[in-house]
Protein backbone atom coordinates (compact mmCIF):
# COMPACT_ATOMS: atom_id res chain seq x y z
CA UNK A 1 0.00 0.00 0.00
CA UNK A 2 1.27 3.46 -0.88
CA UNK A 3 2.44 5.73 1.87
CA UNK A 4 0.72 9.02 2.68
CA UNK A 5 3.10 11.57 4.14
CA UNK A 6 1.71 13.66 6.99
CA UNK A 7 3.78 16.58 8.25
CA UNK A 8 3.41 16.47 12.04
CA UNK A 9 2.61 19.71 13.84
CA UNK A 10 4.05 19.64 17.30
CA UNK A 11 5.18 21.81 20.14
CA UNK A 12 8.21 20.03 21.57
CA UNK A 13 7.06 16.47 22.25
CA UNK A 14 3.38 17.37 22.21
CA UNK A 15 1.61 16.42 18.99
CA UNK A 16 -1.06 18.89 17.98
CA UNK A 17 -4.62 17.74 17.49
CA UNK A 18 -4.63 18.58 13.78
CA UNK A 19 -1.98 15.91 13.22
CA UNK A 20 -4.26 13.20 14.64
CA UNK A 21 -6.97 14.51 12.31
CA UNK A 22 -4.61 14.39 9.30
CA UNK A 23 -3.49 10.85 10.13
CA UNK A 24 -7.16 9.83 10.34
CA UNK A 25 -7.89 11.39 6.94
CA UNK A 26 -4.72 9.92 5.43
CA UNK A 27 -5.83 6.35 6.16
CA UNK A 28 -8.42 6.60 3.36
CA UNK A 29 -5.66 6.84 0.78
CA UNK A 30 -2.86 4.60 2.02
CA UNK A 31 -0.57 3.94 4.95
CA UNK A 32 0.20 7.11 6.91
CA UNK A 33 3.82 8.02 7.59
CA UNK A 34 4.40 10.98 9.87
CA UNK A 35 7.22 13.42 9.10
CA UNK A 36 8.72 15.02 12.19
CA UNK A 37 10.92 18.09 11.91
CA UNK A 38 12.97 18.93 15.00
CA UNK A 39 13.45 17.31 18.39
CA UNK A 40 10.92 15.38 20.45
CA UNK A 41 9.90 12.56 18.09
CA UNK A 42 10.59 9.97 20.80
CA UNK A 43 8.04 11.62 23.05
CA UNK A 44 5.49 12.25 20.32
CA UNK A 45 5.73 8.75 18.83
CA UNK A 46 3.07 7.18 21.03
CA UNK A 47 0.40 9.62 19.87
CA UNK A 48 1.38 9.17 16.20
CA UNK A 49 1.15 5.40 16.67
CA UNK A 50 -2.30 5.71 18.25
CA UNK A 51 -3.66 7.44 15.15
CA UNK A 52 -2.17 5.13 12.56
CA UNK A 53 1.34 6.27 11.62
CA UNK A 54 3.23 3.19 10.42
CA UNK A 55 6.49 5.15 10.24
CA UNK A 56 7.85 8.39 11.59
CA UNK A 57 10.52 10.05 9.45
CA UNK A 58 12.60 12.30 11.66
CA UNK A 59 14.76 15.27 10.65
CA UNK A 60 16.33 16.40 13.89
CA UNK A 61 18.83 19.20 14.35
CA UNK A 62 18.89 22.96 14.67
CA UNK A 63 19.46 23.46 10.93
CA UNK A 64 15.95 22.11 10.32
CA UNK A 65 14.21 24.27 12.93
CA UNK A 66 16.18 27.52 12.70
CA UNK A 67 15.25 28.06 9.05
CA UNK A 68 11.98 29.31 7.61
CA UNK A 69 9.79 26.94 5.53
CA UNK A 70 12.57 25.89 3.12
CA UNK A 71 14.08 23.13 5.35
CA UNK A 72 10.72 21.38 5.85
CA UNK A 73 10.02 21.62 2.12
CA UNK A 74 13.39 20.04 1.31
CA UNK A 75 12.81 17.19 3.76
CA UNK A 76 9.37 16.49 2.30
CA UNK A 77 10.65 16.72 -1.28
CA UNK A 78 13.36 14.15 -0.53
CA UNK A 79 10.79 11.84 1.07
CA UNK A 80 8.40 12.27 -1.86
CA UNK A 81 11.20 11.23 -4.24
CA UNK A 82 12.06 8.23 -2.07
CA UNK A 83 8.58 6.93 -1.18
CA UNK A 84 6.36 8.02 -4.12
CA UNK A 85 3.49 8.72 -1.73
CA UNK A 86 -0.20 8.71 -2.65
CA UNK A 87 -0.43 12.21 -1.16
CA UNK A 88 1.21 14.69 1.20
CA UNK A 89 -1.00 16.21 3.90
CA UNK A 90 -0.14 19.27 5.96
CA UNK A 91 -2.02 21.52 8.36
CA UNK A 92 -3.40 24.66 6.71
CA UNK A 93 -1.61 27.04 9.03
CA UNK A 94 0.29 30.03 7.63
CA UNK A 95 3.52 28.07 7.69
CA UNK A 96 1.97 24.76 6.63
CA UNK A 97 0.57 26.38 3.49
CA UNK A 98 3.93 27.95 2.67
CA UNK A 99 5.66 24.58 3.02
CA UNK A 100 3.00 23.09 0.74
CA UNK A 101 3.66 25.83 -1.82
CA UNK A 102 7.42 25.30 -1.93
CA UNK A 103 6.98 21.54 -2.05
CA UNK A 104 4.62 21.91 -5.01
CA UNK A 105 7.25 23.88 -6.95
CA UNK A 106 9.95 21.32 -6.07
CA UNK A 107 7.88 18.30 -7.09
CA UNK A 108 5.73 19.86 -9.83
CA UNK A 109 2.65 18.52 -8.07
CA UNK A 110 -0.60 20.40 -7.72
CA UNK A 111 -1.42 21.92 -4.35
CA UNK A 112 -4.75 22.58 -2.65
CA UNK A 113 -4.95 24.67 0.49
CA UNK A 114 -7.57 25.15 3.21
CA UNK A 115 -9.36 21.88 2.56
CA UNK A 116 -12.25 21.35 4.97
CA UNK A 117 -12.68 17.70 4.07
CA UNK A 118 -11.04 14.93 2.02
CA UNK A 119 -12.68 11.96 0.32
CA UNK A 120 -11.49 9.18 -1.95
CA UNK A 121 -13.10 9.22 -5.40
CA UNK A 122 -12.09 7.50 -8.67
CA UNK A 123 -8.82 6.38 -7.14
CA UNK A 124 -7.90 9.96 -6.30
CA UNK A 125 -8.44 12.53 -3.60
CA UNK A 126 -11.22 15.08 -3.71
CA UNK A 127 -10.80 18.04 -1.40
CA UNK A 128 -13.67 20.16 -0.17
CA UNK A 129 -13.06 23.88 0.26
CA UNK A 130 -15.23 26.70 1.44
CA UNK A 131 -14.56 29.91 -0.49
CA UNK A 132 -15.63 33.56 -0.75
CA UNK A 133 -16.32 33.95 2.93
CA UNK A 134 -17.97 30.55 3.14
CA UNK A 135 -20.59 31.36 0.50
CA UNK A 136 -19.56 28.59 -1.91
CA UNK A 137 -18.46 25.02 -1.36
CA UNK A 138 -16.01 23.66 -3.93
CA UNK A 139 -14.78 20.14 -4.64
CA UNK A 140 -11.30 20.13 -6.21
CA UNK A 141 -8.68 17.63 -7.14
CA UNK A 142 -5.05 17.58 -8.12
CA UNK A 143 -4.41 16.23 -11.60
CA UNK A 144 -0.62 16.52 -11.74
CA UNK A 145 1.67 14.57 -9.43
CA UNK A 146 1.08 13.33 -5.89
CA UNK A 147 -1.54 15.65 -4.40
CA UNK A 148 -0.29 18.12 -1.80
CA UNK A 149 -3.15 19.19 0.42
CA UNK A 150 -3.15 21.61 3.34
CA UNK A 151 -6.14 20.77 5.54
CA UNK A 152 -7.72 23.12 8.06
CA UNK A 153 -7.67 22.05 11.70
CA UNK A 154 -11.03 20.69 12.94
CA UNK A 155 -11.92 19.35 9.48
CA UNK A 156 -12.27 15.76 10.71
CA UNK A 157 -12.76 13.89 13.96
CA UNK A 158 -9.55 12.07 14.93
CA UNK A 159 -10.15 8.33 15.33
CA UNK A 160 -7.53 5.97 16.79
CA UNK A 161 -6.19 3.07 14.68
CA UNK A 162 -3.01 1.79 16.30
CA UNK A 163 0.08 1.27 14.16
CA UNK A 164 3.80 0.78 14.74
CA UNK A 165 5.13 4.35 14.34
CA UNK A 166 8.63 3.08 13.68
CA UNK A 167 11.14 5.85 13.83
CA UNK A 168 13.36 6.23 10.79
CA UNK A 169 15.85 9.04 10.17
CA UNK A 170 14.78 11.17 7.20
CA UNK A 171 18.43 11.23 6.12
CA UNK A 172 18.25 14.59 4.38
CA UNK A 173 21.19 16.96 3.90
CA UNK A 174 19.94 20.52 3.61
CA UNK A 175 21.13 22.69 0.75
CA UNK A 176 22.89 25.98 1.53
CA UNK A 177 19.87 27.80 0.09
CA UNK A 178 17.63 26.26 2.75
CA UNK A 179 19.96 27.62 5.44
CA UNK A 180 19.96 31.17 4.05
CA UNK A 181 17.21 32.38 6.40
CA UNK A 182 17.78 32.12 10.17
CA UNK A 183 15.42 32.50 13.08
CA UNK A 184 17.45 34.32 15.72
CA UNK A 185 14.79 34.53 18.43
CA UNK A 186 11.27 33.26 19.11
CA UNK A 187 9.10 35.77 20.91
CA UNK A 188 6.15 34.19 22.70
CA UNK A 189 3.18 36.42 23.51
CA UNK A 190 1.92 35.86 27.04
CA UNK A 191 -1.53 34.38 26.64
CA UNK A 192 -1.81 31.90 29.48
CA UNK A 193 -2.64 28.25 28.94
CA UNK A 194 -5.39 28.65 26.41
CA UNK A 195 -5.64 26.31 23.43
CA UNK A 196 -4.31 27.50 20.10
CA UNK A 197 -6.82 29.55 18.14
CA UNK A 198 -7.02 27.43 14.97
CA UNK A 199 -7.00 24.14 16.91
CA UNK A 200 -9.48 25.00 19.64
CA UNK A 201 -12.83 23.20 19.88
CA UNK A 202 -14.38 26.39 21.26
CA UNK A 203 -13.46 29.96 20.33
CA UNK A 204 -14.77 33.10 22.06
CA UNK A 205 -14.17 36.28 20.04
CA UNK A 206 -14.67 39.90 20.95
CA UNK A 207 -15.21 42.84 18.64
CA UNK A 208 -15.86 46.55 18.56
CA UNK A 209 -18.59 46.25 21.17
CA UNK A 210 -16.02 45.21 23.78
CA UNK A 211 -14.95 48.85 23.82
CA UNK A 212 -11.35 48.73 25.01
CA UNK A 213 -8.39 46.50 25.81
CA UNK A 214 -9.19 46.14 29.51
CA UNK A 215 -12.67 44.85 28.75
CA UNK A 216 -11.15 41.91 26.86
CA UNK A 217 -10.69 40.40 30.33
CA UNK A 218 -14.44 39.64 30.14
CA UNK A 219 -13.91 37.71 26.92
CA UNK A 220 -10.92 35.86 28.37
CA UNK A 221 -12.85 34.95 31.50
CA UNK A 222 -15.71 33.49 29.47
CA UNK A 223 -13.19 31.65 27.27
CA UNK A 224 -11.44 30.20 30.32
CA UNK A 225 -14.72 28.99 31.79
CA UNK A 226 -15.25 27.00 28.57
CA UNK A 227 -11.62 25.95 28.00
CA UNK A 228 -11.76 28.02 24.83
CA UNK A 229 -9.32 30.06 22.77
CA UNK A 230 -9.78 33.81 22.47
CA UNK A 231 -10.17 35.54 19.12
CA UNK A 232 -10.82 39.11 18.08
CA UNK A 233 -12.38 40.91 15.15
CA UNK A 234 -10.30 43.17 12.97
CA UNK A 235 -11.92 46.23 14.57
CA UNK A 236 -10.55 45.08 17.92
CA UNK A 237 -7.04 44.20 16.70
CA UNK A 238 -6.76 47.37 14.60
CA UNK A 239 -7.68 49.38 17.69
CA UNK A 240 -4.88 47.63 19.56
CA UNK A 241 -7.24 46.03 22.10
CA UNK A 242 -5.98 42.52 21.41
CA UNK A 243 -2.83 41.19 19.67
CA UNK A 244 -2.99 40.91 15.94
CA UNK A 245 -2.20 37.19 15.76
CA UNK A 246 -5.59 36.46 17.34
CA UNK A 247 -7.54 38.19 14.59
CA UNK A 248 -10.26 36.00 13.09
CA UNK A 249 -11.26 36.97 9.57
CA UNK A 250 -10.30 37.34 5.97
CA UNK A 251 -6.89 38.89 6.64
CA UNK A 252 -6.36 36.91 9.84
CA UNK A 253 -7.01 33.37 11.04
CA UNK A 254 -9.70 31.09 9.73
CA UNK A 255 -11.23 28.95 12.44
CA UNK A 256 -13.66 26.07 12.27
CA UNK A 257 -14.42 25.12 15.87
CA UNK A 258 -17.31 23.08 17.27
CA UNK A 259 -18.57 26.24 18.95
CA UNK A 260 -17.89 29.88 18.06
CA UNK A 261 -19.08 32.69 20.32
CA UNK A 262 -19.11 36.12 18.71
CA UNK A 263 -19.37 38.85 21.31
CA UNK A 264 -19.87 42.47 20.29
CA UNK A 265 -19.07 41.61 16.65
CA UNK A 266 -21.37 42.93 13.93
CA UNK A 267 -20.39 40.25 11.40
CA UNK A 268 -18.99 42.07 8.37
CA UNK A 269 -18.05 39.77 5.49
CA UNK A 270 -14.36 40.09 6.47
CA UNK A 271 -15.11 38.50 9.82
CA UNK A 272 -17.53 35.90 8.49
CA UNK A 273 -14.86 34.67 6.10
CA UNK A 274 -12.86 33.56 9.11
CA UNK A 275 -15.54 31.73 11.09
CA UNK A 276 -18.46 30.79 8.87
CA UNK A 277 -17.60 27.09 8.81
CA UNK A 278 -17.89 26.83 12.61
CA UNK A 279 -20.30 24.03 13.55
CA UNK A 280 -22.36 25.93 16.12
CA UNK A 281 -22.42 29.72 16.38
CA UNK A 282 -23.58 31.79 19.36
CA UNK A 283 -23.91 35.56 19.24
CA UNK A 284 -24.16 38.28 21.85
CA UNK A 285 -24.80 41.74 20.41
CA UNK A 286 -26.88 44.72 21.43
CA UNK A 287 -27.89 45.51 17.84
CA UNK A 288 -30.70 43.18 16.70
CA UNK A 289 -29.95 44.18 13.08
CA UNK A 290 -26.29 43.03 13.21
CA UNK A 291 -25.66 40.67 10.26
CA UNK A 292 -23.90 38.19 12.56
CA UNK A 293 -27.34 37.11 13.82
CA UNK A 294 -27.98 35.57 10.38
CA UNK A 295 -25.37 32.94 11.28
CA UNK A 296 -26.45 32.41 14.87
CA UNK A 297 -27.74 29.08 16.11
CA UNK A 298 -28.41 30.94 19.32
CA UNK A 299 -28.30 34.69 19.76
CA UNK A 300 -28.82 37.07 22.63
CA UNK A 301 -29.78 40.64 21.83
CA UNK A 302 -28.44 42.54 24.79
CA UNK A 303 -25.64 44.41 26.50
CA UNK A 304 -22.57 42.19 26.53
CA UNK A 305 -21.49 43.71 29.85
CA UNK A 306 -24.62 42.20 31.41
CA UNK A 307 -24.90 39.01 29.38
CA UNK A 308 -21.28 37.82 29.32
CA UNK A 309 -20.59 37.94 33.10
CA UNK A 310 -23.87 36.14 33.74
CA UNK A 311 -23.05 33.51 31.12
CA UNK A 312 -19.54 33.05 32.55
CA UNK A 313 -20.90 32.61 36.06
CA UNK A 314 -23.54 30.17 34.87
CA UNK A 315 -20.98 28.12 32.91
CA UNK A 316 -18.71 28.01 35.96
CA UNK A 317 -21.61 26.97 38.20
CA UNK A 318 -22.76 24.21 35.86
CA UNK A 319 -19.21 22.95 35.26
CA UNK A 320 -18.59 22.79 39.03
CA UNK A 321 -21.57 20.49 39.55
CA UNK B 1 17.30 49.44 -4.13
CA UNK B 2 15.24 47.81 -6.85
CA UNK B 3 11.93 46.95 -5.17
CA UNK B 4 9.20 45.06 -7.02
CA UNK B 5 5.76 44.86 -5.42
CA UNK B 6 3.42 42.18 -6.75
CA UNK B 7 -0.15 43.45 -6.89
CA UNK B 8 -3.26 41.42 -7.65
CA UNK B 9 -6.60 42.84 -8.61
CA UNK B 10 -9.38 41.00 -6.81
CA UNK B 11 -13.16 41.28 -6.73
CA UNK B 12 -14.37 43.63 -4.02
CA UNK B 13 -15.01 41.60 -0.88
CA UNK B 14 -18.31 43.43 -0.41
CA UNK B 15 -19.61 42.23 -3.77
CA UNK B 16 -21.27 38.86 -4.25
CA UNK B 17 -18.51 36.68 -5.64
CA UNK B 18 -19.24 33.56 -7.62
CA UNK B 19 -17.73 31.01 -9.98
CA UNK B 20 -18.68 30.74 -13.64
CA UNK B 21 -20.78 27.65 -14.37
CA UNK B 22 -18.96 26.73 -17.60
CA UNK B 23 -15.34 26.60 -16.44
CA UNK B 24 -15.54 27.07 -12.63
CA UNK B 25 -13.39 30.17 -12.82
CA UNK B 26 -13.93 33.24 -10.71
CA UNK B 27 -16.44 35.54 -12.39
CA UNK B 28 -14.33 38.70 -12.52
CA UNK B 29 -16.38 40.53 -15.14
CA UNK B 30 -19.52 41.05 -13.07
CA UNK B 31 -17.89 42.64 -10.02
CA UNK B 32 -15.80 45.69 -9.26
CA UNK B 33 -12.09 45.04 -9.09
CA UNK B 34 -9.94 46.48 -6.30
CA UNK B 35 -6.33 46.10 -5.22
CA UNK B 36 -6.02 43.08 -2.97
CA UNK B 37 -6.11 44.56 0.51
CA UNK B 38 -2.83 43.14 1.80
CA UNK B 39 -1.08 44.25 -1.38
CA UNK B 40 -1.73 47.86 -0.34
CA UNK B 41 0.38 47.15 2.74
CA UNK B 42 3.04 45.65 0.47
CA UNK B 43 3.04 48.79 -1.71
CA UNK B 44 3.27 50.99 1.38
CA UNK B 45 6.20 49.00 2.75
CA UNK B 46 7.97 49.20 -0.62
CA UNK B 47 7.48 52.97 -0.74
CA UNK B 48 8.75 53.40 2.82
CA UNK B 49 11.85 51.31 2.15
CA UNK B 50 12.57 53.24 -1.06
CA UNK B 51 12.10 56.53 0.80
CA UNK B 52 14.46 55.43 3.56
CA UNK B 53 17.13 53.74 1.48
CA UNK B 54 16.72 55.17 -1.99
CA UNK B 55 15.69 53.19 -5.03
CA UNK B 56 12.70 52.54 -7.21
CA UNK B 57 9.39 50.77 -6.69
CA UNK B 58 8.00 48.78 -9.60
CA UNK B 59 4.49 47.34 -9.54
CA UNK B 60 4.13 43.89 -11.10
CA UNK B 61 0.61 42.75 -11.95
CA UNK B 62 -0.66 39.72 -13.79
CA UNK B 63 -4.26 39.94 -14.88
CA UNK B 64 -6.75 40.99 -17.53
CA UNK B 65 -7.05 44.49 -19.07
CA UNK B 66 -9.18 45.62 -16.17
CA UNK B 67 -6.25 45.14 -13.76
CA UNK B 68 -4.76 48.35 -15.17
CA UNK B 69 -7.12 50.19 -12.76
CA UNK B 70 -5.25 48.67 -9.85
CA UNK B 71 -1.90 49.47 -11.47
CA UNK B 72 -2.92 53.14 -11.73
CA UNK B 73 -3.94 53.22 -8.11
CA UNK B 74 -0.62 51.70 -7.04
CA UNK B 75 1.23 54.28 -9.14
CA UNK B 76 -0.86 57.07 -7.64
CA UNK B 77 0.23 55.91 -4.16
CA UNK B 78 3.76 56.69 -5.29
CA UNK B 79 5.26 53.71 -7.11
CA UNK B 80 7.57 54.69 -9.98
CA UNK B 81 6.55 52.36 -12.77
CA UNK B 82 4.71 49.16 -13.54
CA UNK B 83 4.86 45.95 -15.50
CA UNK B 84 1.58 44.37 -16.58
CA UNK B 85 1.72 40.73 -17.59
CA UNK B 86 -1.33 40.53 -19.82
CA UNK B 87 -2.16 37.52 -21.95
CA UNK B 88 -5.40 35.63 -22.56
CA UNK B 89 -3.37 32.45 -22.27
CA UNK B 90 -3.01 33.08 -18.53
CA UNK B 91 -6.75 32.81 -17.85
CA UNK B 92 -7.41 30.11 -15.28
CA UNK B 93 -3.76 29.86 -14.21
CA UNK B 94 -3.27 28.13 -10.84
CA UNK B 95 -0.76 29.11 -8.16
CA UNK B 96 2.06 27.04 -9.66
CA UNK B 97 1.63 28.66 -13.07
CA UNK B 98 1.17 32.13 -11.64
CA UNK B 99 4.41 31.82 -9.68
CA UNK B 100 6.23 30.54 -12.78
CA UNK B 101 5.00 33.45 -14.91
CA UNK B 102 5.81 36.06 -12.26
CA UNK B 103 9.24 34.52 -11.66
CA UNK B 104 9.94 34.77 -15.40
CA UNK B 105 9.10 38.48 -15.36
CA UNK B 106 11.16 39.05 -12.21
CA UNK B 107 14.07 37.42 -13.98
CA UNK B 108 13.72 40.13 -16.61
CA UNK B 109 13.19 43.13 -14.32
CA UNK B 110 15.76 42.04 -11.76
CA UNK B 111 15.14 42.89 -8.06
CA UNK B 112 16.72 43.41 -4.68
CA UNK B 113 13.45 42.89 -2.89
CA UNK B 114 10.14 41.42 -4.01
CA UNK B 115 7.23 42.32 -1.71
CA UNK B 116 3.78 40.67 -1.68
CA UNK B 117 0.71 40.74 0.51
CA UNK B 118 0.61 37.51 2.54
CA UNK B 119 -2.54 36.31 0.77
CA UNK B 120 -5.26 37.47 -1.60
CA UNK B 121 -8.84 37.98 -0.50
CA UNK B 122 -10.17 35.84 -3.35
CA UNK B 123 -8.09 32.64 -3.49
CA UNK B 124 -6.64 33.03 0.03
CA UNK B 125 -3.95 30.40 -0.58
CA UNK B 126 -1.05 32.30 0.96
CA UNK B 127 1.53 30.34 -1.07
CA UNK B 128 2.81 32.77 -3.67
CA UNK B 129 5.72 34.30 -1.72
CA UNK B 130 6.97 30.82 -0.83
CA UNK B 131 6.64 29.64 -4.44
CA UNK B 132 8.43 32.70 -5.82
CA UNK B 133 11.31 32.34 -3.35
CA UNK B 134 11.63 28.69 -4.31
CA UNK B 135 11.63 29.45 -8.03
CA UNK B 136 13.98 32.42 -7.76
CA UNK B 137 16.36 30.65 -5.38
CA UNK B 138 16.42 33.54 -2.91
CA UNK B 139 15.54 33.76 0.81
CA UNK B 140 11.88 33.69 1.79
CA UNK B 141 11.10 36.09 4.63
CA UNK B 142 7.33 35.90 4.77
CA UNK B 143 4.44 36.88 7.05
CA UNK B 144 6.38 39.96 8.10
CA UNK B 145 4.92 42.36 10.65
CA UNK B 146 8.11 44.44 10.66
CA UNK B 147 10.90 44.84 8.09
CA UNK B 148 14.32 46.45 8.52
CA UNK B 149 17.02 46.75 5.87
CA UNK B 150 20.63 47.53 6.74
CA UNK B 151 22.85 47.42 3.69
CA UNK B 152 22.21 43.97 2.28
CA UNK B 153 21.03 42.60 5.64
CA UNK B 154 17.32 42.03 6.14
CA UNK B 155 15.69 41.63 9.57
CA UNK B 156 12.00 40.91 9.96
CA UNK B 157 9.44 39.88 12.53
CA UNK B 158 7.63 36.84 11.19
CA UNK B 159 4.17 36.41 12.63
CA UNK B 160 3.58 33.01 14.26
CA UNK B 161 0.75 31.38 16.20
CA UNK B 162 2.58 32.07 19.46
CA UNK B 163 3.80 35.60 18.74
CA UNK B 164 6.61 36.23 16.31
CA UNK B 165 10.05 35.04 15.24
CA UNK B 166 12.94 37.38 14.65
CA UNK B 167 14.34 36.34 11.28
CA UNK B 168 17.45 37.35 9.37
CA UNK B 169 18.49 36.95 5.75
CA UNK B 170 20.32 38.89 3.09
CA UNK B 171 19.18 40.55 -0.13
CA UNK B 172 17.98 39.76 -2.70
CA UNK B 173 14.90 38.25 -1.07
CA UNK B 174 11.14 37.75 -1.26
CA UNK B 175 9.01 39.28 1.52
CA UNK B 176 5.33 38.89 2.29
CA UNK B 177 3.61 41.24 4.70
CA UNK B 178 0.69 41.07 7.14
CA UNK B 179 -1.55 44.03 7.87
CA UNK B 180 0.10 44.83 11.21
CA UNK B 181 3.15 46.12 9.35
CA UNK B 182 1.97 49.63 8.46
CA UNK B 183 -0.95 51.85 7.53
CA UNK B 184 -1.18 52.27 3.73
CA UNK B 185 -1.34 55.86 2.49
CA UNK B 186 -4.16 57.24 0.38
CA UNK B 187 -3.22 58.55 -3.06
CA UNK B 188 -2.92 62.35 -3.04
CA UNK B 189 -4.39 64.48 -5.83
CA UNK B 190 -0.84 65.20 -6.96
CA UNK B 191 -0.11 61.49 -6.90
CA UNK B 192 -3.17 60.71 -9.00
CA UNK B 193 -2.16 63.28 -11.60
CA UNK B 194 1.46 62.11 -11.66
CA UNK B 195 0.40 58.47 -12.06
CA UNK B 196 -1.07 59.21 -15.48
CA UNK B 197 2.40 59.89 -16.84
CA UNK B 198 4.22 56.99 -15.22
CA UNK B 199 5.43 54.20 -17.51
CA UNK B 200 3.52 50.92 -17.67
CA UNK B 201 5.15 48.18 -19.67
CA UNK B 202 2.77 45.53 -20.98
CA UNK B 203 4.24 42.07 -21.52
CA UNK B 204 2.75 39.06 -23.24
CA UNK B 205 3.68 35.49 -22.29
CA UNK B 206 6.06 35.45 -25.25
CA UNK B 207 7.66 38.72 -24.08
CA UNK B 208 8.19 37.18 -20.63
CA UNK B 209 9.59 34.00 -22.13
CA UNK B 210 6.83 31.74 -20.82
CA UNK B 211 5.66 28.80 -22.93
CA UNK B 212 1.89 29.31 -23.46
CA UNK B 213 1.40 25.53 -23.41
CA UNK B 214 2.45 25.46 -19.76
CA UNK B 215 -0.04 27.98 -18.41
CA UNK B 216 -3.79 28.51 -18.30
CA UNK B 217 -6.76 26.43 -17.30
CA UNK B 218 -6.03 23.45 -19.55
CA UNK B 219 -2.53 22.94 -18.13
CA UNK B 220 -3.37 23.68 -14.48
CA UNK B 221 -2.21 21.11 -11.91
CA UNK B 222 -5.47 21.39 -10.00
CA UNK B 223 -9.08 21.45 -11.12
CA UNK B 224 -12.49 22.19 -9.72
CA UNK B 225 -14.69 19.08 -9.87
CA UNK B 226 -17.90 20.80 -8.77
CA UNK B 227 -19.16 23.72 -6.73
CA UNK B 228 -22.38 24.83 -5.09
CA UNK B 229 -23.69 27.62 -2.96
CA UNK B 230 -23.55 26.74 0.70
CA UNK B 231 -27.10 26.05 1.86
CA UNK B 232 -28.25 28.86 4.17
CA UNK B 233 -27.93 28.10 7.86
CA UNK B 234 -31.15 27.18 9.58
CA UNK B 235 -32.55 30.17 11.40
CA UNK B 236 -31.43 30.05 15.00
CA UNK B 237 -33.10 31.04 18.23
CA UNK B 238 -32.72 34.71 19.03
CA UNK B 239 -33.70 35.97 22.48
CA UNK B 240 -33.78 39.48 23.88
CA UNK B 241 -31.96 39.90 27.16
CA UNK B 242 -34.52 40.51 29.89
CA UNK B 243 -31.97 40.13 32.64
CA UNK B 244 -31.63 36.39 31.99
CA UNK B 245 -29.85 36.40 28.58
CA UNK B 246 -26.64 34.91 30.00
CA UNK B 247 -28.54 32.15 31.78
CA UNK B 248 -30.50 31.32 28.62
CA UNK B 249 -27.27 31.18 26.64
CA UNK B 250 -25.85 28.77 29.23
CA UNK B 251 -28.97 26.62 28.90
CA UNK B 252 -28.41 26.42 25.16
CA UNK B 253 -24.76 25.42 25.69
CA UNK B 254 -25.82 22.74 28.17
CA UNK B 255 -28.48 21.42 25.80
CA UNK B 256 -25.83 21.19 23.06
CA UNK B 257 -23.49 19.40 25.54
CA UNK B 258 -20.82 22.08 25.44
CA UNK B 259 -20.99 22.33 29.22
Amino acid sequence: MAEVLVLAEHSGETVKKVTSELLTLARQFGEPSAVWIGAGAGGGRERLAEFGAAKVYVAEGSEFTDGVVAPAAEVLAALVARTSPAAVLLAATGEGKEIAGRLAVKTGSGVITDATGLTAADGGIVAEQSIFGGAIVVASRVRTGAPIVAVRPNSAAAEPAPAAAEIEPAGVELSDAAKAVRITERVVAERGERPELTEAAIVVSGGRGVGNADNFALIEKLADSLGAAVGASRAATDAGWYPHQFQVGQTGKTVSPQLYLAVGISGAIQHRAGMQTSKTIMVVNKDPEAPIFELADFGVVGDLFQVVPQLTEEVQRRSAN
Amino acid sequence: MNIVVCVKQVPDTWAERTLRPDDSRLDRASVDGVINELDEYAIEEGLRLAEAHGGEVTILTMGPDKASESIRKALSMGADKAVHLLDDGLAGADALQTSAALAAVLGRTGFDLVILGAESTDARMGVLAAMLAERLGVPQVSLASKVEVDGTQLSIHRQTDYGYDKVQASLPAVISVVEKINEPRYPSFKGIMAAKKKPVETLSLADAGVDPAEVGLAAAATEVVSFAKRPPRQAGTIVKDEGDGGAKAAEFLAAQKFI
